[in-house]
């Protein structure tokens, strides 16, 4: 055994490589394999009579997305939903994160943070269902506006408030964090040379804080852009690029075209990511 | 330092708590204008807490602070003709060194050009007029210093506020800082309020320094005044090394009671046929050697002798020898004790 240890210690490329061949093997395996499963896959067609995969080489799904508008508007709605969600999280982050990195005290502090975290361990479902009862027509949120049938109901706008909910801590963790990393002193300096707190917020908090910003919505941004199951659950009728995907992989028994679909939203995603990079907000992931 | 009737700063009956612990004791102190003032202390002395109090980032528990004779111990850091110059800099990362520069200035909303000019102004009195388009990370520890003593002075404050901004600089930088402060202070001829616990800092450039110790001030005065007269057993021991002695030591070397003490360099050692000492220790640092030397009458003391004729071969040799100590009797300084309800609380 200490003859293999003293030859890994010299050889300390030998090292890194028996270290890191597993994760790596997952990595490209696992992750980069699927992805480019779906990016070949997305070529293929299926025959129309027997449901048969046909492996070769087209671009027919393509030119159905183009040119049919149900997918231009489904794109369209899911992006809106994902910008909605992600700007809704970030003005209800920012106080609070603000809140619980700079004025609550530390014990307190610690317990917001358990208080940010718990709804996170809770199913992803059971909180989509919640929402579903809350929403009910003459559920507690139309009892609150008056009435059945007052309240928003199942719709695009309920699918933009439950993803709101369920994503919300991934937007206040990083902004707290970007808040933590804030010294005191950076606000007592604004203050010291002049600026009220409003002043202070602008010229010095959102600046420094805007790759932390950015580092949540690619959280809330993506996880919105790809979800389908919320939109289900409280959606009503609205459809989302998840939606699609889903449908074709079941209902239409259409892979591959399931798979075309797939990559709308990581091409969205990759745009985003390559867009924020220079923006430093990747080093607070 | 008599010239002006109303003090820079006035604090009356201070007192800081926090929850149940007193960082500020009560403390009375009036700084003159124009003044070079230190605050001296251990850490946790409470030097801090009360210049956050001169800022405003604290608000006092009790007592009163008044700025050029106006009351604003309730009133908020931006109400306050003061500027800071914090500890760890405090510049905004996001901004040029002429934007933090100009920072104050805007949200006083001087108009663009005179902005321009007393930055650049600012900026060349501590000499960085061509750093002003950097970003802070981009300059180093020192030149940082700098930038934030630029942004406070760009404002003309009546009183500056400096909480250690020499700590985080290599010796060498903080004794040249030490000199350019200094310089500045005496240019621009506002109040200085310098926080400290380094005591060669606080003699240096000081007009007058107050000593800190356990929320309380224990002695104000002229750096010669704190080193050579020190008011309790405690500033003999911080302010520069000191040979303390008390008790029946004090008795048999002085032939009365009372606490009495002679700085190390006041000492003078010599090999002699009558001698009161062992040596116990020597210890060579460069231009002076240190000598840890056992009185018969019962203590140890600290000598310093300058290494101007000594070579260092001869130095060791004196370990464990027989020497003779003695002093001029104006050097030998008699503590007042300290009642004995000083520290309780």
């Amino acid at each position: 055994m200490s003859v293999l240890g003293s030859y890994l210690h010299r050889h300390p490329r030998l090292r890194l490589a028996g270290l890191l061949s597993a994760p790596l093997l997952w990595l490209v395996v696992a992750y980069l394999g699927a992805l480019a499963v779906l990016l070949v896959s997305a070529f293929w067609t299926v025959n129309g009579f027997t449901g048969e995969v046909v492996r070769e080489f087209s671009l027919q799904n393509f030119r159905t997305l183009l040119s049919e508008e149900v997918y231009r508007a489904v794109t369209l709605r899911s992006l809106g939903v994902a910008a909605a969600v992600t700007g809704i999280c970030v003005v209800i982050a920012t106080p609070m994160a603000f809140f619980m990195a700079k004025v609550a005290s530390s014990k307190y502090r610690n317990w917001l943070v358990i208080a940010i975290l718990t709804p996170l361990w809770a199913s992803y479902l059971v909180k989509a269902y919640a929402w579903r009862i809350l929403l009910a027509n003459g559920g507690p949120i139309d009892t609150l506006f008056g009435g059945p049938g007052n309240g928003p109901g199942y719709g695009l706008f309920a699918t933009i408030i439950v993803l709101s909910y369920l994503w919300l801590p991934y937007m206040i963790l990083p902004i707290y964090a970007g808040l933590e990393r804030l010294p005191d002193s950076m606000l007592e300096a604004s203050a010291d040379l002049g600026a009220r707190a409003g002043r202070t917020f602008r010229a010095v908090v959102l600046p420094i804080l805007i790759p932390s910003v950015i580092a949540g919505s690619i959280f809330t941004f993506s996880l919105s852009l790809g979800d389908y199951i919320t939109v289900q659950i409280v959606g009503g009728k609205t459809q989302m690029i998840g939606n699609l995907v889903y449908a074709n992989i079941g209902a239409a028994n259409n892979l591959p075209f399931a798979a075309a679909i797939a990559t709308i939203p990581v091409l969205i995603m990759v745009i985003y990511l390559v867009a924020v990079r220079r923006s430093g907000a990747l080093e607070e992931l | 330092m008599t010239e002006s009737s109303t003090p820079a700063i006035r604090l009356t009956g201070l007192r800081k708590s926090f929850g149940h612990v007193d960082a500020v004791a009560g403390v009375d102190l009036e700084i003159a204008d124009g003044e070079f003032f230190s605050m001296l202390g251990p850490s946790g002395s409470g030097k801090t807490t009360v210049l956050r109090m001169i800022a405003g980032f604290e608000l006092p528990t009790a007592g009163t602070v008044e700025l050029g004779g106006k009351d604003v111990t309730r009133l908020a850091p931006f109400e306050r003709d003061v500027n800071t110059v914090f500890q760890d800099y405090a510049l905004f990362p996001h901004l040029t060194v002429r934007e933090n520069v100009e920072y104050g200035l805007k949200v006083r909303k001087v108009g663009r050009k005179e902005r321009r000019e007393r930055a650049e102004q600012a900026l060349s009195s501590v000499r960085l007029e061509s750093f002003g388009d950097r970003k802070p990370a981009a300059m180093s520890g020192g030149q940082r210093q700098r930038v934030a003593l630029a942004r406070a002075l760009v404002n003309r404050p009546k009183v500056l506020l400096l909480d250690e901004p020499l700590g985080a600089l290599d010796l060498k930088l903080r004794e040249q800082m030490q000199v350019e402060l200094k310089a500045i202070q005496r240019e621009v001829g506002i109040t200085f309020v310098f926080v400290t616990h380094d005591q060669d800092e606080a003699l240096t450039m000081s007009d007058r320094v107050a000593v800190f110790e356990a929320g309380r001030i224990v002695q104000v005065g002229t750096p010669e005044d704190v080193y050579e007269k020190p008011a309790s057993p405690f500033v003999a021991g911080f302010v520069g090394t000191s040979n303390v002695f008390a008790g029946e030591t004090a008795r048999t070397l002085f032939g009365r009671a009372g606490t009495f003490s002679v700085r190390p360099e006041k000492i003078n050692l010599r090999k002699a046929q009558e001698t009161n000492g062992v040596v116990a220790e020597v210890i060579y640092a460069g231009p002076v050697t240190r000598y840890v030397v056992d009185l018969d009458a019962g203590a140890r003391v600290v000598v310093v002798e300058q290494n101007r004729r000594t070579g260092t071969a001869a130095l060791s040799e004196l370990r464990g020898q027989r020497v003779r100590l003695d002093w001029l009797d104006e050097h030998v300084i008699e503590i007042p004790q300290l009642k004995e309800n000083a520290h309780a609380e």
